[in-house]
């Protein structure tokens, strides 16, 4: 068969997977679009284009929307919650997958608990733990539930990792006089480098979007995460287009920039097991 | 964040302590991780348990015991089960509408690797990625009944009278927000049947035809029982995101109108935070973590069945 009777042959598959790409991308160009437009332009319909690509609503969602304060917390959230999740996660699937200690199989399946309860079931005690110490409208409030979350999945993560790595590579090291600790960082760590940065992209978009616990936590605006700030400023300025969209750009900016630089990490993490069993 | 396939993971033993090593020193690397899970998860955890026995109004009111009063008002009044009663709505558009998408086409244009199916993975994977605020306020300005884009056409096209205040109406919000639940979910299910297609030897469809099977017999006794790992992933996956929605509903109706948007999560929220129910709030959610526990382990054990 001829390449060209080959494609041919192809098309209607790819005019199926067309039409379902379309229904996802459709929305998001449309949102895209009405951030650079003015308000009499958004009534010509979702597809027109701008007659000129103002950036006036960026301004205005970043200043008089207080974005510039949310994307700050978002951002001193984020990157702690990611550091601190990913090493401590490190450090346990090491103890899981490499190790051996009394109680081993209760208390991993103790810390698999976390992940698989939702936020729902764990934010109206920790609301008033938090309170009594006066931790609610602080980052801590955000931050340190949200590590306890992600290290109970990345606990399974990387002692999945770990458990798949051959006794004889963990042997050699010991023989050439590697201690526990510079086995994991200079022989294990290594050659684990693109599953714990699965890990990172997968801690980074959770706690990025993450959304009841930041609403629950952080009354002061200055405080509020990106999500929550979008979320309260819809209440506002509902039938102001550009300026939600300029908003909603402004959140799923980043996660999209990443998603699209690492996409093969987030669809490896989110499809978990299922491809390799 | 749900798949929990570790569980059935194999056991720990092949590993070895070396020489000379203390037994206790896997507890000094898991001990900081372990702290503040028990602290800020596993802790909360109990303590939702036990105040959904008691009376509590919030600060600075006494707790009071009252057994399974709670329990009993859930199951006597209407409103936590007409709350429950949307969620599983929500699963026919989170989890069955996908899934069915998802084989659809996996059957149809699964047989043979598509050159290009990378791009295509990569834009029907993207509402995955998505904040569900950044979703709700997208599919609000569309459904928006006076300048959304969604009435605008039909009015073009010359149905006004289907032109209708999508989410302000009481029959129509609660399948309008379960609709841009399934705009979320079908990319992720198309993308994983289709990749899962691929594992299924193509001899086992030839010697199908060769036997006389039609398409559809092939696709009850090869496709679906060859796609059941992915099966068992995107049912976890979806039948969770419906139970546990929030983001969304919050944003989109927060419950209205009326009730007719109310899911198990809100109501929890509501009763905790607004109303200031907090045991009753507590017994919702041990309930709602009960019913997502004891689903999670059901479709592990479908799931698992296939893995021997």
């Amino acid at each position: 068969m001829s390449g060209a009777a080959r494609s041919m042959q192809l098309l209607p598959n790819y005019l199926l997977l067309t039409i379902f790409l379309l229904i996802v991308l459709l929305p998001i160009l449309g949102i895209t679009l009405s951030a650079f437009k003015t308000d009499a332009e958004i009534v010509a319909g979702p597809f027109s284009l701008p007659s000129e690509w103002s950036l006036d609503a960026f301004k205005r969602a970043w200043t008089v929307g207080h974005f510039n304060q949310y994307f700050r917390s978002s951002t001193i959230v984020s990157t702690a919650v990611v550091i601190a999740s990913t090493f401590l996660s490190i450090l346990s699937g090491y103890a899981f997958g490499v190790m051996r200690f009394p109680l081993q199989r209760l208390v991993y399946f103790v810390m698999l608990i976390g992940f698989m309860v939702p936020f729902e079931a764990v934010v109206i005690p920790l609301y008033h733990i938090m309170n009594r110490f006066g931790l609610t409208d602080s980052y801590w409030a955000l931050i340190l539930p949200q590590i306890g979350q992600s290290i109970s999945f990345g606990t399974l993560w990387m002692t999945s990792t770990f458990l798949s790595m051959p006794q004889e590579l963990i042997d050699a090291s010991a023989l050439d006089g590697c201690n526990r600790w510079q086995s994991l960082w200079r022989v294990l760590f290594p050659i684990s480098k693109p599953a714990v940065f699965t890990l990172v992209v997968l801690f980074f978009m959770w706690t990025w979007n993450e959304f009841l616990l930041a609403l629950v936590m952080v009354q002061q605006e200055s405080l509020r995460t990106l999500p929550v700030g979008l979320a309260f400023f819809q209440g506002r300025y509902t039938s102001d287009i550009p300026l939600m969209a300029a908003g909603s750009l402004i959140v799923a900016g980043p996660i999209i920039l990443i998603y699209i630089l690492f996409q093969r990490f987030f669809i490896k993490g989110l499809m978990g097991g299922a491809v390799k069993g | 964040m749900v798949f929990f396939y570790g569980l059935s993971k194999p056991t720990m033993n092949h590993r070895r302590s070396w020489p000379g090593e203390s037994k206790f020193l896997g507890f000094v690397y898991l001990l900081p991780a372990l702290v503040i899970y028990l602290v800020f998860i596993l802790y909360p955890i109990f303590e939702t348990f036990r105040l959904s026995f008691y009376d509590w109004k919030g600060f600075g009111s006494k707790p009071t015991l009252i057994y399974l009063q709670n329990y009993q008002e859930i199951l006597q009044k209407g409103q936590f089960l007409s709350a429950l009663s949307h969620n599983l709505v929500f699963i026919a558009f989170y989890s069955l509408l996908p899934i069915l998408i998802g084989l659809i086409l996996a059957s149809l244009l699964g047989r043979r690797a598509l050159p290009g199916m990378a791009f295509f993975r990569t834009g029907l994977f993207l509402p995955q990625i998505l904040s569900m605020v950044v979703v709700g306020v997208v599919w609000r300005w569309i459904f928006n009944p006076a300048f959304g884009p969604l009435n605008m056409m039909l009015k073009s096209i010359g149905l006004t009278w289907l032109a209708l205040p999508w989410l302000g109406d009481s029959t129509w919000a609660l399948p309008s927000v379960g609709l841009i639940g399934s705009w979320v979910q079908y990319g992720f299910c198309m993308v994983l049947f289709l990749s899962g297609m691929q594992r299924i030897q193509p001899e086992l469809y030839e010697a199908a035809e060769l036997d006389g099977a039609n398409e559809i017999q092939q696709f009850f006794f090869i496709t679906l029982p060859g796609l059941r790992p992915e099966l068992g992933v995107a049912l976890i996956t979806t039948v969770i995101a419906a139970l546990r929605v929030f983001d969304l509903v919050y944003v989109t109706t927060r419950g209205g109108p009326g009730d007719a948007t109310l899911v198990t999560s809100f109501l929890v929220y509501r009763s905790a935070f607004q109303q200031n129910r907090v045991g009753y709030a507590a017994a919702v959610a041990t309930i709602l973590t009960a019913i997502i526990l004891v689903v999670s382990f059901l479709i592990t054990r479908y799931q698992s069945k296939s893995e021997v």
